[in-house]
Order: structure tokens, then sequence, then C-alpha cells
């Protein structure tokens, strides 16, 4: 279970300090699926890394079943936009990266992983002869490898195609209801907030704040062009229209 | 994704219709290489047998080619090579290995990088033949100053592009590392060092060059062996032909070495997008 209690995080900067995150209040129970959406600069990154333990300067209680995050670790995976794969290691490499496929147990987890990810046949090209989708589920298999708690997405799938992009939403969904990790994913895309998760965690900027938690009651798997998801993304959608400044939502917004 | 997968086969596919049409197109590629060669040696020797040429400043390519056999045939060829070998050789991996851990370690600590890395850049731009006479002052003309000599040009070109590649290690690889808990070693033998690789490999191709140059300089100033010696005794007895046999040695070896060079990069570079095999 995650807990976080009036989390304040703000950064110096040269033109005076910048508060990217105010009383963050949020509690997330172990295998859900929450998803955050809110306009750049509103501190989803931010709020991400310092789940991820890649960010310790803040203040206030951030834990993982009642103990405090103090540093980075396999228990907490993280998948950036960009797949950040090794570009000198083949898939299968870049899968176990510091863990030896010499290892029996190592090596068949990563032929299940490959497996599970749909990259059969794969196995030993390297990074620049995939395409973004096929990478970006490379980075996925490097991190379910190492069997987290809790997954970190920070827009992993921003940079695909439209028709990669719905097709990695199904597959991750898929390895949730497998794994039952607890998975924090961070969009700018509305469709894709409320079709991934059971919660829309909706985030407002300056400073970064939660501005309202939506519950998403609509069994798997969803159909976007279902009467009552239509329902549920226009009440999320009505939550940014009430900020005065228009949000930044026009990138994702229409598939 | 299965289009991202039929485009890829499809990809792969193109490359190898790709190689058969080139094998159908006649002559292979490497040919092409030996054509000029080819015509330039023809008209040397058909010059030579016209007597348009003096022998004695262009000896006829067949002479040549027969003291290059001669000197096969009497161990001479064997004993220059090998003692040039064992200079070069030596003076490289000494050189190169320096350059290797300074660049390395300067490269990663912030305090090293301050204090050692202006005092080594400002040495490197001193012309290395100028400080021969200094050597041969303190060591004098023997083996010791001819292979600190080679090593010390082979020093540079792998110290500043090992450093180079070490500091350009992507800061967003080093966060993944960081995720995935890499031990030290693992950090710098699974991140630093193979992204710092294709710097290291170019490093070393140029401190290759630079040690076959210093190895030419180094015996013509004085040996009892080796084969700038071979090419420096035979120009006092006018022997031109010896001396172009000596030249054609360097280019031999330097083009092998080279070659070797860039098998390893083939082999060990293959993942990387600006690496043209
Ligand atoms: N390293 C940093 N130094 C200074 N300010 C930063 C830094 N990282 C983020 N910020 C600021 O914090 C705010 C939140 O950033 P971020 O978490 O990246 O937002 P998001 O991911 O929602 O787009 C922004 O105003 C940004 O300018
Ligand atoms: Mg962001």
């Amino acid at each position: 279970m995650l807990t976080i209690e009036r989390l304040n995080k703000t950064f110096a900067a040269p033109a005076g300090a910048v508060v990217a995150l105010s009383n963050i209040q949020l509690q997330v129970e172990r295998g859900q699926f929450i998803t955050f959406i809110g306009p750049s600069g509103c501190g989803k990154s931010t709020l991400l890394k310092i789940v991820a333990g890649l960010d310790t300067a803040y203040e206030g209680t951030v834990e993982l079943n009642g103990k405090s995050i103090t540093g980075p670790g396999v228990d907490k995976g993280f998948i950036f936009q960009e797949p950040r794969l090794f570009p000198w290691l083949t898939v299968e490499k870049n899968i176990a990266a510091n863990l030896s496929l010499g290892n029996a147990q190592v090596r068949r987890q990563v032929e299940e992983l490959i497996e599970l990810v749909r990259l059969k046949g794969f196995e030993k090209a390297y990074p620049k002869e995939l395409s973004g989708g096929m990478a970006q589920r490379v980075a996925i298999a490097r991190a379910l490898l190492r069997k987290p708690e809790i997954l970190l997405l920070d827009e992993p799938f921003g940079a695909l195609d439209a028709f990669t992009r719905t097709h990695m939403q199904e597959a991750l969904l898929d390895i949730w209801q497998n794994s039952k990790t607890t998975m924090l994913f961070v969009t700018h895309d509305l469709d894709e907030a409320v079709f991934l998760g059971e919660k829309v965690v909706i985030m407002n900027p300056r400073p970064g704040h939660i501005r309202n938690i939506i519950n998403v009651d609509l069994p798997y798997p969803r159909k976007r062009t279902g009467v009552s998801f239509q329902e549920l993304r226009s009440k999320v959608l009505g939550e940014f229209e009430k900020v005065e400044q228009p949000p930044l939502l026009d990138q994702g917004a229409g598939i | 994704m299965s289009t991202n997968e039929v485009a890829l086969g499809a990809k792969a596919g193109g490359r190898q219709s790709a190689v058969s049409r080139e094998r159908k197109a006649g002559m292979p590629k490497w040919l092409y290489g030996w054509v000029i060669p080819v015509i330039v040696l023809g008209l040397w020797e058909a010059a030579s047998a016209l007597g348009l040429v003096s022998q004695s400043a262009l000896p006829a390519p067949s002479r040549i080619a027969e003291a290059f056999w001669k000197l096969c045939v009497n161990g001479d060829m064997a004993k220059h090579v090998s003692a040039s070998a064992i200079r070069a050789g030596g003076g490289f991996l000494l050189g190169g290995a320096t350059g290797l851990l300074l660049g390395v370690f300067t490269g990663l600590g912030k305090w090293a990088e301050r204090t050692l890395d202006p005092s080594i850049q400002m040495l490197r731009t001193v012309p290395l033949l100028a400080v021969i006479p200094l050597f041969i002052l303190w060591f004098g003309v023997g083996e010791f100053s001819k292979v600190l000599l080679i090593a010390l040009g082979s020093f540079f070109p792998v110290y500043f592009h090992t450093h180079l590649g070490v500091r350009s290690a992507d800061r967003k690889l080093y966060e993944v590392t960081r995720i995935l808990q890499y031990s030290k070693l693992h950090l710098l033998t699974k991140l630093i060092i193979p992204a710092a690789l294709p710097n290291i490999l170019l490093g070393i191709r140029l401190s290759v060059g630079a040690s076959w140059l210093l190895l030419a300089v180094a015996e013509m100033m004085g040996a009892s062996a080796g084969v700038g010696y071979m090419i420096q005794d035979a120009r006092v007895y006018g022997q031109t032909d010896i001396v172009f046999v000596g030249i054609i040695l360097f280019a031999l070896v330097g083009k092998l070495s080279d070659s070797l060079v860039r098998l390893v990069e083939r082999r060990y570079l293959q993942w990387n997008n600006n690496y043209k095999g």
C-alpha cells in the first residue's frame, strides 16, 4: 500500500522557488490501477520520481507499506516516455540488464516475459531495429522481471501512434490483470486515463495539486464507444473546464 | 503490433536482396580499390623497362619484389619486422593502457578532471617530435627511450577519446541503472565502458597510427635492427629498392593493424546507429 500525506515539493530556481507539488494526499491500495491526468507542468513527473525514490528532497510523508521511501529500487519499477534501452544490448540482454542470462531461472523468466510482451523472434535484435512500441514493451519486460510491487509509468505511450497506443493499453491491462502489480500511470490523454484507471487523479498546476479523484466503476475490458464510458469521460473533462485557464489537453484528447 | 513485425521482416528481406544484387553485378567490391595501384605498377614497370626512369631513384617494381623476396629468404626481414613489432607493440600497450585508465578516471571524477585534465590537454599540444632531443639526453638512444616515445604518442589519442566517451554517457541511462540497482562495478562495466566504446576504439585506431609514425622516427634516430633501421641503412648504401621494401612494410603492417581495429569495431559496434560497417 502506498501512502502519500501532506507532500510538498519546491524547486529552487534562479527566478525564485517553484512549488511543483502542494499538499498532495493519496492512498493507493495494493494492485490498484491509478491514472494521473493534468496539463504539463502540474507536477506529474515530479510526483512519480518521488515515489520512485529518484528524488528524496521533499516535505511530507511518502510510504510504501509503512516504510518511508529513501531511494530507488527494483520494487518500484519505472517506465519513462522514452524506452531508455541500452543500445549495445540485444532485447533479451536488455531485459536481463544487470542479471545474468547464464542463470537458468533468469533465462526462463526472460523467455516468459518475451512471450508476455509478444516479442518472440526478436530476442537477438538490437534496440535500433525495433519500433517505438516494441522498444517500450522491452522496457516494460525489463521492469517486470524484477517483480516490482509498484510500476510507475510516466506518459509511456505518449510518443506512439494512435494504433500502437491502443494496442499497448490493452497489453498493459493484460499484464496488470496477470501480475496484479500496482500501477501509477501518468498521461495527458483523457481517453487513456479513463480507459485504463480504476481511479483517475486530476491534477492542476501553479502550484501542482490534486483537484479531484474520480472513480471509474466500469468493468474491464472497457468499450470506448460505450455510453457509460462517454459519460465518465465527460465527467473528467468537466473537471478541467472548471479551471480558469484551459488545460493543454488537445494533443491526445480525441482518438 | 503485427504490422511492425511484418515491416521489420520486410526490411530484413530487402537487405538480403540488396546483397545478392551486389553479387550479381560482377566484380566484387574490394577489387575496385586495386584498379589504380595495378595500373600505376604496370606503367611504372613499363617505364623502367624502356629506360625512362633511373633505376637508382625509382627501381622497377620487379626489382623491389626481388629485394623483398631476398630479405625474406635470408632472414633479415623476420629480424627487422619482429624488432619493430616488439617496440611498437610494447609502446602502444603501455601508452594505450595508461590512456584508457586515466581517461576513465578523469571522465568519471569531477575532482580528477579538474586537477589532471588541464595539464594533460596542455601537454597534448606539444609536438612530440620536439621532445625527442630531451629523451635522448635523458635516456640515450636505447630501447627505453624508443618505447617511451611510442607510448607517449599512443597515450594521447586513447586518453582524449576515452575521456570524451566516458563524459558523454547518457544521464537518462544512468537513471535507469539507479532504478535497476546496478553495483558500482556493473555501472562501470555495463554502462560507462560500453557507452564509451565507440570513442575508445576511435582513440585506439588513431593511436595505432601514431605508434607507427613514431616507430619510424625512433628507429631512424639510431638502432641496430628494425624496419626503420633497415631503411636508414639501405639509404647509406644507396639501395633504393630496399628503402622501398621498408616503406611497403610500413604500409602493409599499418593497414593490417587498422583492419584489425575495424574488425573489432564491426564485432562490437553493430548496435551503434552512427557506425557504418
Ligand atoms: N529539476 C527541476 N528544477 C526546477 N524546476 C523543475 C524541475 N523539474 C520540474 N520543475 C518544475 O516543476 C513543475 C512540475 O514539473 P513536472 O513534474 O515535470 O510536470 P509534468 O510532468 O506534470 O509536466 C514545473 O513547473 C517545472 O518547471
Ligand atoms: Mg512530465
